[in-house]
């Protein structure tokens, strides 16, 4: 983790403030992973969080990667009751949360076996020392105290008291023990602090803020922290802190953000861009309920939210928002798709404007709620009955989603048409910096509704499957509308005139009519990233996927090697470039999170023999391994 | 975001909606589609009521919206001349619910089925009424399945021999009065397809109550469940059978009023012969009274089996509008919104933010 060595750098004015001053070697550093781990109510994530929201304050590039499990409060100090949080920060652009920790902070026995096969050797282990009682060894099948026997020699090892360190700070609060105890993640959070030079304002701010209503709690708060704080300045345990420095990304402002905030934020946008409101209709599901929970903030800029009885509502009252000329959103993750489908075709008969937010979760059936995987490429494309094309637009990352929230809607308005919008568990709850953009800059998408009649006959009658001639979309015609009253339904409808038709040369043409347009929407080509020029090997990917086969490049490149990188962002229709793309290469990567769904979409379109390289362990692939992959690829050595 | 408090009614079902001064005739309101229903189907005549009684509200035709699911009375949309949507199957209600909400402006009506509301659409149907949608529902309750061709449906009594129950259904009827007013719904009124007269009174007041307005419409089915309600059309006993409630009325009826509601020893309502009781026993309507226990005893006199069966406004209370509470928190949170200057910049922007600035070689 180090490169340059620094003695007695600087050090924060609060240090000084509180006393005794030791000189810490100083080392300067370019990027560090740590994880936090504990028990689900140990308050891990807010950990996380908070030392990520002071990396983005100072500047570094960073990554996250939440892990927790669909448990609220699984059993105290059991495995699946383990949560994690995992952070990334470096002074250049980086592109995953790491493969595996630099530092990892284990706040129990359970946290230390789940985690610690991940530490490799050598590296900071730091230990709350309180909880490895007898009982909590037993209770995750430790025959022996791992701090006691020599099975972490292999790792340089921080034994902390931190329960009892904190109890004791607080005790002139008056709180009691218990009470006390619960602010030992801000003693952790406060020791990190001290170890990567960060700020300690932001974090006070921070905690005043949170607890308004409790000044005592969030004073205690703050002493736990300090206290964490000032055990590394004053214990001489620690003998090294690192720094790294601020990334030279792009220039502009930047702040922390994570894909589910994006999300929100791309349909608060894109209702203010379509100058529509917007009606999000939907229900609760992990780990999609933070979009609805954000939106309901934003009732002061046009967005209304209903949480509907069940995800069909909450589909069915978007539709009929959508109807009225409102931008229909529903939000949700696989298994509500799955009851949504009905609706979503109802959709793509009526051929009305609707936004369908899917932030993908482990399957079948209820899976793993909060695990991230690419499960519903095939559901999205095929999951309808009949030919119930829909665009689908899949962000890389987490600050993607903002501008996949725009161009979804886009596409919904402009070709009256759902949309899928596919996110998924990582790129929801990962957080990264963003470059926010300047709102003037961004795309107007607005439409116009419908209101003169249409015939072409003259007849001065209004006919709603009447197609614009170069998008094929139909007029938005919306209730309250005079001289524009029609009927539309899931029943076929006659090209055109739009009444009931049975006749089957109609429904063909109507068919046709429907995938044309979806096959006629305008998406980007693929761009390939091959700085030699040379490569013989492409490694396609898309959604979430992005950052690590970008980090497995970097790798292959670096070890010599060249490999080819593309990413998909429109799934359908795909970029027109692709199969000229993937044809040019020697062999064809594509890893997914899924058993090869979108593999088989290329085999099929495209007759190219692209190779799966699949998983579904509910984390995002780790550079390592893809590398390993990549690097197979590029030496021929690649299974079939 | 401060909690604002619920507006009550004050307004009534359609004032919001703008009306017109031309006048206008049931053919106005016939669009241009053939009507397909079967012949002597009681759907003609509950759309044929429908059409003539449109023209009383005044409304602008273009702000009035049939929303239904599937099933034969669900394609009730297409033949007014209004805008319409036929979606699927029991889902009207969640529709016709976003739409509500996105638009005061419009009148929004439900058309539906026994099967579409209360099997397939059930729970939509029990959520509109609890969140008391400003919206009117048609429910047409034939007790049976006729588009899939003469199943039993949760309204068809318990032994119906039919398609899909050869030795007769087992299981318990729902009565769509009693489930709605469980439901916590505000408007709950029944009439009787043929009775063109009763069913305009119904449709008459349900236009006009702010809230979710259920309207059980009793239907025949001439093909898969024919003569269902003969019962209550023809026969000595019509007059025995049906009670038409009138607020405000002691509930009597019978060809000369010689039958009367009171009190149960159960605690319910009972049919009594007002000779028994005299006059001053019996109960008097009260269809705005906050408490639906008489309500719901009115729609249990008899079971399903047509013996008594109640007629006109169960019930009508107020109670604020899930629309109008959410509309007026969008319109309390931009008010405050355009007070406090927020605007899209600002909220991408957020409160912690850093800068990355250009290098001196950038910039040079």
């Amino acid at each position: 983790m180090s490169t340059d060595t620094e003695v007695g750098a600087d050090l924060p004015d609060r240090l000084v403030a509180h006393g005794e001053i030791r000189q810490t070697e100083v080392r300067q550093t370019h990027r560090v992973v740590i994880r936090f781990a504990g028990d689900s109510g140990d308050g891990m994530q807010l950990t996380g969080d908070r030392f990520t929201s002071e990396a983005a304050a100072f500047g570094n590039d960073l990554a996250t990667l939440p892990n927790f499990p669909a448990e609220i409060r699984a059993p105290a100090g059991t495995l699946p009751g383990v949560s994690s949080f995992q952070l990334h920060f470096a002074d250049y652009d980086i592109l995953t949360p790491g493969d595996r920790p630099d530092v990892l902070v284990a706040m129990n026995p359970a946290a230390l076996k789940a985690n610690l096969k991940d530490l490799p050797h050598g590296q900071v282990l730091i230990v709350n020392t309180d909880e490895f009682t007898k009982r909590n060894l037993a209770k995750v099948g430790y025959d022996s105290n791992p701090l006691e026997d020599d099975s972490l020699a292999p790792y340089q090892v921080h034994q902390v008291a931190m329960a009892t360190i904190t109890r004791t700070a607080l005790e002139p609060t008056g709180m009691s023990k218990k009470d006390a105890e619960r602010a030992k993640n801000m003693f952790a959070l406060g020791l990190l602090s001290w170890m990567y030079h960060r700020g300690t304002e932001g974090t006070e701010q921070f905690l005043r803020e949170k607890f308004a209503k409790k000044p005592d709690l969030a004073e205690a708060n703050i002493l736990a922290f300090r206290t964490g704080w000032n055990y590394g300045e004053t214990t001489e345990s620690f003998a090294v802190t690192y720094e790294v420095a601020p990334a030279a990304l792009p220039t502009g402002t930047y702040r922390q953000i994570t894909g589910n905030l994006a999300l929100a934020y791309g349909v608060v946008a894109a209702g203010q861009l379509a100058k529509l409101p917007v009606f999000l209709g939907t229900y609760p599901i992990t780990p999609a309920s933070d979009v609805l929970h954000e939106l309901s903030k934003h009732k002061g800029m046009g967005v209304t939210t209903f949480q509907a009885e069940d995800e069909i509502a909450g589909i069915g009252a978007a539709l009929g928002a959508s109807f009225g000329g409102a931008l229909g959103v529903t939000s949700t993750s696989g298994p509500g798709v799955a009851l949504k489908s009905e609706t979503i075709g109802l959709a793509v008969a009526l051929e009305l404007p609707l936004l369908i937010l899917d932030v993908q979760r482990g399957g079948p059936s209820t899976g793993l709620p909060t695990k991230t995987e690419q499960a519903d490429l095939l559901q999205a494309m095929y999951g309808r009955n009949g030919e119930a094309p829909v665009p689908i637009i899949a962000p890389a990352s987490p600050s993607e989603c903002f501008a996949a929230a725009i161009e979804a809607a886009h596409i919904a308005i402009k070709y009256r048409t759902p949309v899928f919008l596919l996110s998924d568990g990582a790129i929801a709850n990962g957080s990264e910096p963003w470059n926010v953009p300047d709102v003037a800059d961004l795309p107007d998408i607005s439409t116009t509704f419908a209101t003169e009649a249409n015939a072409p006959d003259g007849s001065g009658e209004f006919w709603p499957y009447l197609r614009d001639d170069d998008t094929l979309a139909r007029p938005w015609a919306v209730p309250g509308t005079a001289g524009l009253e029609h009927r539309i339904g899931g029943l076929e409808k006659a090209d055109g005139r739009g009444s009931i038709s049975y006749d089957g040369d109609n429904h063909d043409r109507m068919v046709r009519l429907r995938q044309a347009k979806i096959d006629g929407i305008t998406v980007d080509d693929v761009t390939v990233d091959d700085p030699s020029g040379e490569a013989e090997v492409l490694v396609l990917g898309w959604g979430s996927t992005f950052g690590p086969i970008g980090a497995a490049c970097r790798r292959v490149r670096a070890a010599g090697m060249n490999v080819a990188q593309a990413h998909v962002r429109s799934m359908n229709p795909l970029p027109g470039n692709l199969g000229d793309v993937l044809r040019g290469y020697r062999r064809v990567v594509v890893p997914e999170m899924n058993l090869g769904q979108f593999a088989m979409m290329l085999r099929a379109k495209y007759l190219v023999d692209v190779r799966s390289y699949t998983k579904v362990a509910g984390l995002p692939f780790q550079a390592e391994e893809l590398a390993g992959v990549l690097t197979d690829a590029v030496k021929g050595d690649l299974p079939a | 975001m401060t909690a604002i408090d619920l507006p009550t009614p004050k307004l009534g079902g359609l004032d919001l909606v703008p009306t017109t001064d031309e006048t206008q005739k049931a053919k106005d309101f016939t669009s241009d589609q053939e009507v397909r229903w079967c012949p002597g189907c009681g759907d003609y005549a509950v759309l044929a009521s429908v059409r003539s009684f449109l023209p009383e509200l005044g409304l602008k035709r273009e702000n009035i919206v049939f929303v239904s699911g599937i099933g034969c009375s669900s394609r009730f949309p297409y033949y007014l001349d209004t805008y319409g949507m036929h979606s699927i199957h029991g889902r009207a209600p969640a529709i016709a619910t976003g739409l509500a909400v996105s638009r005061p402006d419009l009148s929004v009506w439900v058309v539906t089925g026994d099967g579409d509301a209360l099997s397939i659409g059930g729970n939509h149907l029990i959520h509109a009424l609890r969140r008391n949608m400003n919206i009117t529902i048609l429910l047409f309750n034939n007790r049976i399945y006729g588009l899939t061709k003469g199943q039993y449906s949760p309204t068809s009594e318990v032994g119906k021999v039919t398609k899909s129950t050869p030795m007769g259904s087992v299981d318990a009827p729902f009565n769509p009065v009693s489930l709605a007013l469980g439901a916590e719904a505000t408007f709950v009124g029944r009439a009787l397809d043929s009775d063109r007269k009763g069913l305009t009174e119904v449709l008459r007041q349900a236009a006009a109550h702010r809230g979710a307005s259920l309207v059980e419409i009793f239907q025949d089915c001439p093909i898969f469940n024919d003569g269902s309600f003969d019962v209550l059309r023809k026969g000595d006993d019509v007059a025995q059978r049906l009670i038409p409630l009138v607020d405000g009325e002691p509930i009597r009826f019978g060809n000369d009023g010689e039958y009367g509601v009171v009190r149960a020893e159960s605690g319910g309502l009972k049919v009594v012969p007002v000779a028994e009781v005299g006059e001053d026993a019996l109960v008097v309507h009260r269809a705005g009274e906050q408490d639906p226990t008489q309500a719901f005893a009115l729609s249990r006199l008899s079971d399903q089996d047509l013996t008594h069966t109640v007629t006109g406004i169960f019930r009508k209370v107020d109670r604020p509008t899930y629309d109008d509470g959410a509309r007026a928190q969008v319109t309390a949170a931009t008010e405050q919104a355009q007070q406090r200057g927020d605007n899209l910049q600002a909220l991408l922007t957020g409160r912690d933010t850093w800068a990355v600035m250009p290098t001196p070689e950038q910039e040079a």
